[in-house]
């Protein structure tokens, strides 16, 4: 049999396809993104989409459930709170054809806007949960969940985090096999997925009798797994919290769960007897912890010493079981007295002069999740609150009905076109219908950005680069009712400044649309083709190290020390520099340069 | 080459776009081929920003965590100074550490607000005495005529770091994961880089 090395994402890919999935759908976002994409350019028997978001997206793959065809849905931990008011009750209908839920945590938010711990939405929702450690297991467990779901009736979630998710191993490679649940739909089963009041009393038995049998499944499930070593320590642990410690303690006897919830209360309790003291490691909440303490048992271990917060590590697990006795290695160089480095905004990126325009407005921006986002860290600083897609629009208009007229020109909401369509929709829809007077601006990039340009519903291309329809945000402000509809150039500072502040004057929702700036990565959409010049150079004769051009935060401009003066006698501490195989040539510093000290230069 | 049936921790850093991933999916691919188990961690997300980004890729017997543990890091190869110096900690007295000639000015640095620290390769030889090499893998491709190959170049001297490895399973690894049209620049920047160590 083949064996390759698999991402952890792309073995979940590879595990739909031998599973037989017929359809996929996704929202992308930081660690689950490369799954669906991974389907879409791998997998042709597969239907995959980028659904507009995690709610979409759970629904399609319901559907296609309901309809007998093995689905999945995959996203980041955020997209469950976006997708939890389906997921909630397709606990209650269940499915057909196999349905898989795939969320990806982020433990240590690498990238995202919060902590959650997603075993929460089993427990929560009553559906059953697996938990891979490594890319083979990645693959398995997804095939397995299959399995599982046709045979309980149920949704199965398969969590995984950014060390599984992002982590390469070797998986050996299987065929397909298709399902062998026929497709087709039956009315006659009305009364399992219509879930008023009465058929939903019906079916709320019939989940407290699954998840029982799930419990005694759990019990005998082979992913469910006991090492016996010395049993002087025995472990409870899943995932990459049981591969850390499993490195750390090898000597010690495990118990490692491939299936977190429903917990396999008689292997956890059989295991307990078994060891002299149990020790309970895991990652974000004391999820396994609470459970087994509640069921009387003795832990000798457990979020006492381990932390709640971050992602745990080899050394942060010794370090928190051995105590005192741990030794760290010699600190050579204190990371602290390193200059940090920040992800930034990419030069020539339409982000930084819109930024820009809004600072130098002082205006208060309500901001979202994407790129964008980069616009708090200094020195720009000029975005104020992140708190989950569409927040800022609907932030924007509450804020506006708490200062009334004292607020007009100094707010706005700022939004991505991928996450304008996700989540944006309703808060300017709401600003229009309440009467309203916030300012909501769409940067349009063309693209889902930050996660690695995922295409969406206004970027014109299919997940398969399909040419499709593309969303016309005019025309959708318009239909929302509003009258107030402006186009700006960003790269243009003036112009930009000029319209934003006539629009957050104005006593009226308006809708401000960026034009023909796509991101500096979205080759197709050639971006460097606008600019008139490839590159700017420094003109030393004029300037006079005054700074003004760093403000922009952008990564081809830098500072070099050294006194000096200008041609005409200015005396300057030192000179900034354009580096040559950075500068796209965007003319943002140009506008911003009170000296003329920025010219076209030579690639 | 583990000798005593240890993992081998081998830790990568540098900057979002210098090509580090290449970089790991050869080292990869080699090790699996030769029949161990292997294990590589990194973080995506927004790197691709600019930011700094790490890869820890471990070989052997069998692997369990994917993450190397805090100070013991047997091999560091460092695409740019201040990121190789970040890690300095990570490695064990007796590491072996290969770092590209490259400074990339991070935000702190290009506002004038805070120095680059210029002193990496004094720092890795005061601690690591013959064990840190140097390699101006920029310079070697250029020569090449095409910067972009660096990354290559530093696979090529690092590969000195595993004399048990064969030539062949190098090259055999990069074409696998490279284009066609790539081959020929890259194969050359392997040898550039494997001559100049």
């Amino acid at each position: 049999m083949k064996r390759e090395i698999m991402q952890g994402n792309a073995a979940i890919a590879r595990g739909a396809w031998e599973a037989g999935v017929k359809v996929a759908a996704a929202y992308p976002g930081t660690p689950s993104s490369e799954i669906l994409q991974d389907i879409a350019d791998n997998y042709p028997e597969i239907y995959a989409e980028w659904s507009p978001n995690e709610m979409v997206a759970m629904q399609v793959a319901s559907g296609a459930a309901i309809a007998g065809a093995r689905s999945m849905v995959s996203m980041k931990h955020v997209g469950m709170n976006v997708a939890a008011d389906a997921f909630m009750t397709l606990s209650y209908t269940g499915i057909k054809g196999g349905m898989v839920i795939i969320v990806a945590d982020d433990p240590n938010v690498h990238s995202s806007q919060n902590e959650q711990d997603s075993r929460n939405w089993a427990r929560f929702g009553k559906a059953p949960m697996l938990e891979p450690a490594d890319a083979q297991e990645c693959k398995d467990f997804t095939k397995i969940a299959f399995d599982i779901s046709e045979q309980f009736d149920t949704p199965v979630f398969l969590r995984t985090e950014t060390r599984v998710a992002h982590a390469d191993s070797p998986v050996t490679l299987e065929d397909r096999a298709e399902s062998k649940i026929a497709l087709g739909l039956d009315p006659k089963e009305a009364a399992k997925y219509v879930m008023v009041p009465i058929n939903v009393r019906a079916r709320r038995k019939v989940v407290e009798e699954k998840m029982k049998k799930l419990e005694e499944y759990a019990n005998t499930f082979k992913y469910n797994v006991v090492e016996m070593n010395d049993p002087s320590v025995g472990v409870i642990a899943s995932s990459a919290a049981y591969l850390y410690t499993k490195e750390v303690f090898p000597e010690w006897s495990y118990l490692k769960l491939g299936m977190v919830w429903p917990l396999p209360k008689k292997l956890i309790a059989d295991f307990a007897k078994k060891v002299k003291k149990l020790v309970i490691v895991e990652e974000l909440d004391p999820f396994f912890e609470t459970e087994i303490r509640a069921m009387g048992i003795k832990v000798w271990h457990g979020k006492d010493v381990i932390p709640t917060m971050y992602e745990l590590s080899p050394e942060i697990v010794e370090a928190s079981l051995k105590g005192k006795k741990y030794k760290a290695p010699k600190i050579k160089v204190k990371p602290e007295d390193l200059p940090r480095r920040p992800p930034n905004l990419c030069a020539g990126c339409s982000h930084r002069p819109l930024f820009y325009a809004l600072k130098k407005l002082g205006t208060f921006v309500f901001g979202d999740i994407g790129c964008y986002t980069l616009a708090f860290a200094p020195p720009l600083q000029a975005l104020h609150t992140t708190v989950c897609m569409g927040a800022g629009g609907g932030q924007a208009h509450g804020a506006m009905k708490a200062l009334g007229k004292e607020g007009l020109g100094k707010v706005c909401a700022v939004l991505g076109d991928s996450t304008f369509l996700h989540s944006g929709l309703a808060p300017l829809m709401n600003a229009v219908y309440n009467k309203g007077n916030s300012t909501t601006i769409v940067l349009d990039n063309r693209i889902t950005g930050m996660t690695g340009h995922q295409e969406h519903a206004g970027s014109g291309f299919t997940v398969r680069q399909e040419p499709t329809n593309m969303v016309d945000y005019e025309e959708i402000g318009k239909a929302l009712g509003v009258k107030s509809i402006r186009k700006i150039d960003p790269y243009d500072i003036k112009g930009t400044m000029e319209i934003l502040k006539e629009e957050m004057a104005k006593d009226e929702p308006s809708l401000i649309l960026c034009k023909d700036s796509p991101c500096m990565l979205l080759r197709r959409a050639k971006p460097l083709e606008k600019f008139k010049n490839p590159v700017y150079t420094i003109d030393r004769d004029k300037c006079r190290g005054c700074k003004l051009c760093l403000e922009i935060n952008c990564p081809a401009i830098s500072w070099r020390e050294g006194a000096g003066q200008t041609a005409d006698g200015h005396k300057r501490k030192g000179t900034v520099y354009i580096n040559p195989d950075q500068c796209v040539g965007c003319e943002v510093c140009v506008q911003i340069c009170k000296y003329d000290a920025i010219v076209p230069g030579k690639k | 080459m583990n000798k005593n049936g240890k993992t081998t921790n081998i830790f990568l850093s540098g900057v979002g776009g210098q090509g580090t991933i290449l970089a790991s999916n050869i080292l990869a691919e080699i090790f699996l081929k030769a029949g161990y188990d292997v294990k590589k961690a990194e973080v995506h997300g927004m790197a691709q920003r600019g930011g700094d980004v790490t890869t820890h890729f471990r070989f052997g017997k069998k692997v369990y965590s994917p993450l190397i543990k805090y100070g013991d890091v047997d091999f560091l190869l460092s695409f740019e100074e201040l990121e190789a110096l970040r890690y300095i900690n990570w490695v064990k007295p007796e590491g072996k550490i290969l770092i590209n000639r490259q400074q990339i000015f991070p935000p702190a640095v290009s506002l004038g607000n805070m120095a680059y620290p210029g002193d990496a390769e004094k720092t890795f030889k005061k601690y690591f005495k013959d064990n840190i090499r140097m390699i101006d893998g920029q310079g070697v491709a250029k020569q090449l005529g095409n910067a972009q190959a660096a990354n290559v170049v530093l696979v090529g001297a690092f590969s000195n770091f595993f004399p048990d490895v064969k030539e062949t399973a190098w090259i055999d690894a990069i074409k696998g994961l490279l284009a066609p049209k790539l081959h020929d620049l890259n194969v050359k920047a392997f040898y550039e880089g494997r001559k100049a160590l």
